[in-house]
């Protein structure tokens, strides 16, 4: 049997059940990371002695017959933009490349608490700011599909690894898109939840009021698993979701639910800026569920073309501030060459960020500025509430919506890097999700040339346990 | 040079820490001093991923201060991030309120020299987290961080006051007033109140009206140093229009510090810097709703102000200005002492238990008054014992201090300590009789008349209070010492 195929619900079972030893699991990881991963560079740093002791500690306690956590022993990778106490810290940028958090991030506090193993921690677009983890500060990371392609982004690294079965699993963090588009250049599966779902507690901010931490993993399933371990209320999140609200689920227990007489929205205005390709691969997806009892409604949701444009100035003004304390005076990067404090926060900056994301602080920067704020930013939250009330008045008639991941398949590296307007575009689908808070899976629908094609399906908030059931119907009897 | 007639225009902001037990966004007890960078968490430090969470007690504080100043309270309120550069800040911005203060439009009253009070307005109260302290020593700068994060209270004035003393007064006035509230220790040594006094002179000359430019000084913490900075800052803008016509333009405003040594302002900026703060809402905090329920429940903890208090103390119960002001000093003790007064005590007598016994040894214990195990209707009873004559004062001390132990009665603890007051003449008489026939010298020093008379008198009743252990009524002893020293 081979270790590495199985799904971590799969392995977790056998670990629990004795079948299979959690240091075996671990050390199927390590083999492949070390064969592989000097070619796809999907880690930035990897955790092997402290992953091995983990792994024994759960063995043992299994073999004692003690209770151990829902992913015990399973090997599982987050991406590089949550702090944890070992390992370094680095937001794929060289201004955060020594720093080590002194804290354990909530939702990494949680797989530990599940008896995880956490392996590495994995490559991203600086500052999780992009959609081909070509941005990062660090390294390159390749599509394992395919060398010469993109991974998508920004938890390119995390999708990275799971698809090359480095991991079982993976943690990323979704501002844009980028869990979703990622596993779907990938050919996996990648949830974003409601927003605050998850703790933001320790996922380092980029676009705070966007930003939220979500698995990708190897099926749907195993979305539903990872969930139930990280999602719920955290105090030192003000913006987690109230339980009272919407208290978590036992999501894994209701995935395989068939879901009954429910109503799908696609939006046909959409289709237009995909890929021939793309648009039937989702074409063929919603033809499935109609056979599978859906009824499939058209809608149009008229603010969605100002979506990119309504994210690049909320996302943005919020990174310029959020990215302020970044100033080479209290950790990170120092520059040499300072003469005065100004020149320690100048120089600091300079050589610490990376050109795209300087490019979003000016950006931001300026959206926030005086005389500026209400054309650009406040403008822009007009435009959010109006793209929330589409999503609204289509969720009134339809208990999902379905379109593409992304207009296209997995693109060239260095394709796109020149013209930051058309990476941009690649998010078209994915963005006003985020700008409404609504969770969304991404599946894979079909293959073009070889490269997976990624379906999104997105449900109102809170109902991730509806939205976690329709996709794995897709996925266990699609076509 | 004829008398010149002018105006002296006063806006006051001033910073309050507040006396919430934790920081305003994180968990870190609020502690004074302790080694630099000990005090502090993620969240203060400002590290990544580190989020603010409000400080619910430091809202609170700051709706009962804007209540107590009259203010309108809003309804809904939120958390804005001020952003600029500085090392002491370790976000490089500052969690503060812009547009939706706490508290907006009210008025705090002020006690004037002549016995009148002079209503001025307050603009706004709002919250915001402190800043750390840079330390400078030779050519490297040190950040301490202990102070970053602790919940500061903003107080805005309208220009309403007209002298330095009104300006000083109002802080002080203030000071009293959070005191009261138990908002804030107000020590300013510890630098828990800082002021920055807008100042200009508005000029009647030559039938025209001239406006000196406005300027701030910035980080008084004294009210010595408020006062005397206002002054020479008014004096030293008369100076400036009287030699060289210098008059309002429009721009930015002139800072200055005030060097307490030399007694002068100091200017800082000349034009401070178009500063562009790009304030906007702070995606990680929660807007704050405050419904009426939660107002009401805050609003219950100040029916009335300290100097409305002192006023009814002096008109109803007849204690004078400075009994009253050492009573309203804090909350806990005005309410103790309006408490047993309603509970049938003499004011008059009320008052000495608390300003002579029990502030002392709340004082030495730390607590309140009201926390030394005595409640208000016991300590009327006290008074009642004293006023009806059954103790005299000295005993009423002592049992004053054992009362802080012993549930009983008032009436049964003076019992078992045996200091139930002696009025009976005859039993007085004779000790009387006793004492002088032993005291012979002092006798005659009384009965001479001289200039030790009334000292040697007071031996004597010392010495038959020692006798009876402090139970002789006074008046009845002095009635007999009387006769007998004619
Ligand atoms: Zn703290």
């Amino acid at each position: 049997m081979q270790i590495l195929k199985l799904t971590c619900k799969n392995l977790r079972d056998k670990i629990a059940a004795g079948e299979i030893k959690s240091i075996n699991a671990v050390s199927a990881v390590f083999e492949q990371i070390e064969k592989n991963d000097a070619k796809i560079g999907a880690y930035i740093s990897t955790f092997k002695e402290q992953s091995f002791a983990k792994a024994k500690e759960v063995d043992e306690k299994i073999a004692a017959q003690k209770p151990v956590g829902a992913l015990a022993g399973v090997p599982i990778a987050i991406k590089d933009n949550m702090c944890s106490t070992f390992g370094a810290t680095t937001c794929g940028s060289k201004i955060l490349q020594n720093f080590h958090s002194p804290y354990d991030a909530t939702a990494v506090e949680k797989l530990l608490a599940a008896d995880a193993v956490i392996v590495g921690k994995t490559n991203l677009d600086e500052f999780a700011m992009g959609s081909s983890t070509e941005n990062s500060g660090i390294k390159q990371t390749v599509n394992p599909l395919d060398y010469s392609r993109v991974p998508g982004g920004s938890s390119g690294g995390s999708a990275a690894a799971v698809a090359a079965e480095m991991c079982f699993a993976a943690l990323g963090s979704d501002t844009g898109g980028s869990i979703r588009q990622p596993a779907g250049f990938c050919g996996i599966a990648g949830l974003k939840p409601t927003y605050g779902r998850v703790s933001r507690y320790g996922l380092v901010a980029y676009g705070s009021s966007l930003d939220q931490i979500g698995p990708l993993t190897k099926n749907v399933e195993d979305c539903a698993l990872i969930l139930n371990v990280i999602a719920g209320h955290d105090e030192k999140d003000s913006t987690s979701i109230d339980e009272k609200i919407a208290p978590v689920q036992d999501w894994l227990a209701t995935v395989n639910t068939k879901p009954q007489n429910f109503k799908i929205a696609v939006v046909p205005e959409l289709f237009k800026g995909a890929d021939s390709e793309v648009v039937a691969a989702v074409k063929n997806a919603i033809e499935f569920y109609k056979k599978n009892g859906a009824e499939i409604i058209e809608i149009s949701m008229p603010h969605f073309d100002y979506a990119i444009a309504t994210y690049y100035l909320i996302a943005t003004a919020e990174a310029s501030s959020n990215l302020a304390r970044y100033d080479g005076v209290h950790y990170g990067h120092r520059s040499k060459n300072a003469n005065d404090y100004i020149e320690v926060y100048s120089k600091s900056r300079d050589e610490g960020f990376g050109p795209e994301v300087k490019r979003r602080i000016m950006l931001g920067t300026y959206a926030l500025s005086s005389g500026y704020y209400d054309a650009y930013y406040l403008k822009a939250l007009k435009a959010r509430n109006l793209i929330r009330g589409d999503f609204t008045a289509a969720f009134a008639k339809a208990d999902y919506i379905i379109m593409p991941t992304s207009p296209t398949t997995a693109f060239k590296i260095g394709e796109k890097t020149n013209d930051p307007l058309q990476m941009y575009l690649s998010d078209i689908y994915t963005i006003a999700v985020n700008l409404a808070g609504v969770p969304a899976i991404s599946v894979p629908c079909g293959n073009d040339n070889n490269l997976p094609i990624g379906l999104q399906i997105i449900a109102p908030a809170f109902e991730e346990a509806k939205l976690l059931q329709i996709a794995r119907l897709f996925e266990i009897s699609r076509p | 040079m004829a008398e010149l007639d002018y105006k002296i225009i006063v806006g006051l902001e001033i910073h309050v820490q507040l006396a919430t037990r934790t920081k305003m966004f994180c968990g870190c007890e609020l502690v004074f001093a302790g080694e630099p960078n000990s005090r502090v968490c993620p969240v203060c430090l400002g590290l990544p991923g580190a989020l603010p969470v409000m400080n619910k007690q430091a809202v609170e504080f700051a709706i009962l201060t804007a209540s107590a100043l009259n203010c309108k309270i809003a309804k809904f309120t939120k958390w804005d991030r001020k952003s600029y550069y500085y090392p002491d800040l370790p976000k490089n911005y500052q969690i503060s309120q812009y547009d939706l203060p706490v508290g907006e439009n009210g008025f705090i009253e002020i006690p004037l020299a002549d016995g009148q009070s002079k209503k001025i307005r307050i603009r706004r109260v709002h919250l915001e987290e402190d800043a750390g302290k840079n330390l400078h020593s030779g050519a490297f700068s040190q950040v301490d961080l202990n102070r970053a994060g602790m919940p500061l209270m903003e107080i805005v004035t309208e220009p309403d006051m007209n002298n330095p003393q009104e300006v000083a007064t109002l802080a002080m006035e203030l000071q009293r007033i959070v005191r009261f509230l138990g908002v804030s220790q107000a020590d300013m040594q510890k630098g828990h109140m800082r002021f920055e006094p807008n100042v200009n002179v508005v000029i009647k000359k030559d039938g025209g009206e001239f406006k000196t430019p406005i300027t701030e000084i910035k980080n008084l913490n004294s009210f010595k140093a408020l006062e005397k900075g206002t002054a020479f800052e008014a004096k030293r803008q008369l100076n400036e229009f009287l030699e060289r016509g210098e008059v309002m333009k429009s721009g930015n405003k002139k800072t200055f510090g005030w060097d307490d040594e030399r007694g002068v302002t100091v200017l800082q900026r000349e034009k401070e810097e178009a500063h562009d703060y790009r304030y906007f809402p702070d995606p990680d905090l929660v807007p704050v709703t405050v419904d009426e329920k939660w107002l009401t429940d805050i609003q219950s903890g100040c029916r009335e102000l300290p100097l409305a208090m002192q006023k009814r103390f002096i008109t109803d119960y007849s204690l004078n200005d400075y009994d009253a002001g050492v009573l309203t000093a804090d909350k806990d003790t005005a309410g103790f002492f309006d408490e047993a007064v309603k509970a049938g005590g003499e004011p008059k007598r009320i008052c000495n238990f608390i300003t002579q016994t029990g502030l002392k040894i709340s004082g030495e214990k730390n607590c309140r008054v009201s926390q030394l195990g005595i409640s208000p209707q016991r300590l009327a009873e006290l008074a009642k014992l004293v006023a009806g004559g059954t103790v005299n004062a000295t005993a009423a001390a002592a049992i004053f201090e054992k009362m802080m132990q012993d549930d009983s009665e008032p009436q049964k603890i003076a019992e078992s300590l045996n200091l139930i007051q002696k009025s009976d003449e005859g039993e007085l008489a004779k000790i009387v009789d006793e004492i002088l026939a032993a005291n012979q010298d002092a006798v005659n020093e009384v009965k001479s008349d001289g200039k030790k008379s009334k000292k040697a008198q007071g031996f004597l009743m010392g010495q038959v209070m020692q006798r009876t252990k402090g139970t002789a009524n006074p008046q009845v002893v002095a009635k007999i010492m009387n006769e007998r020293l004619k």
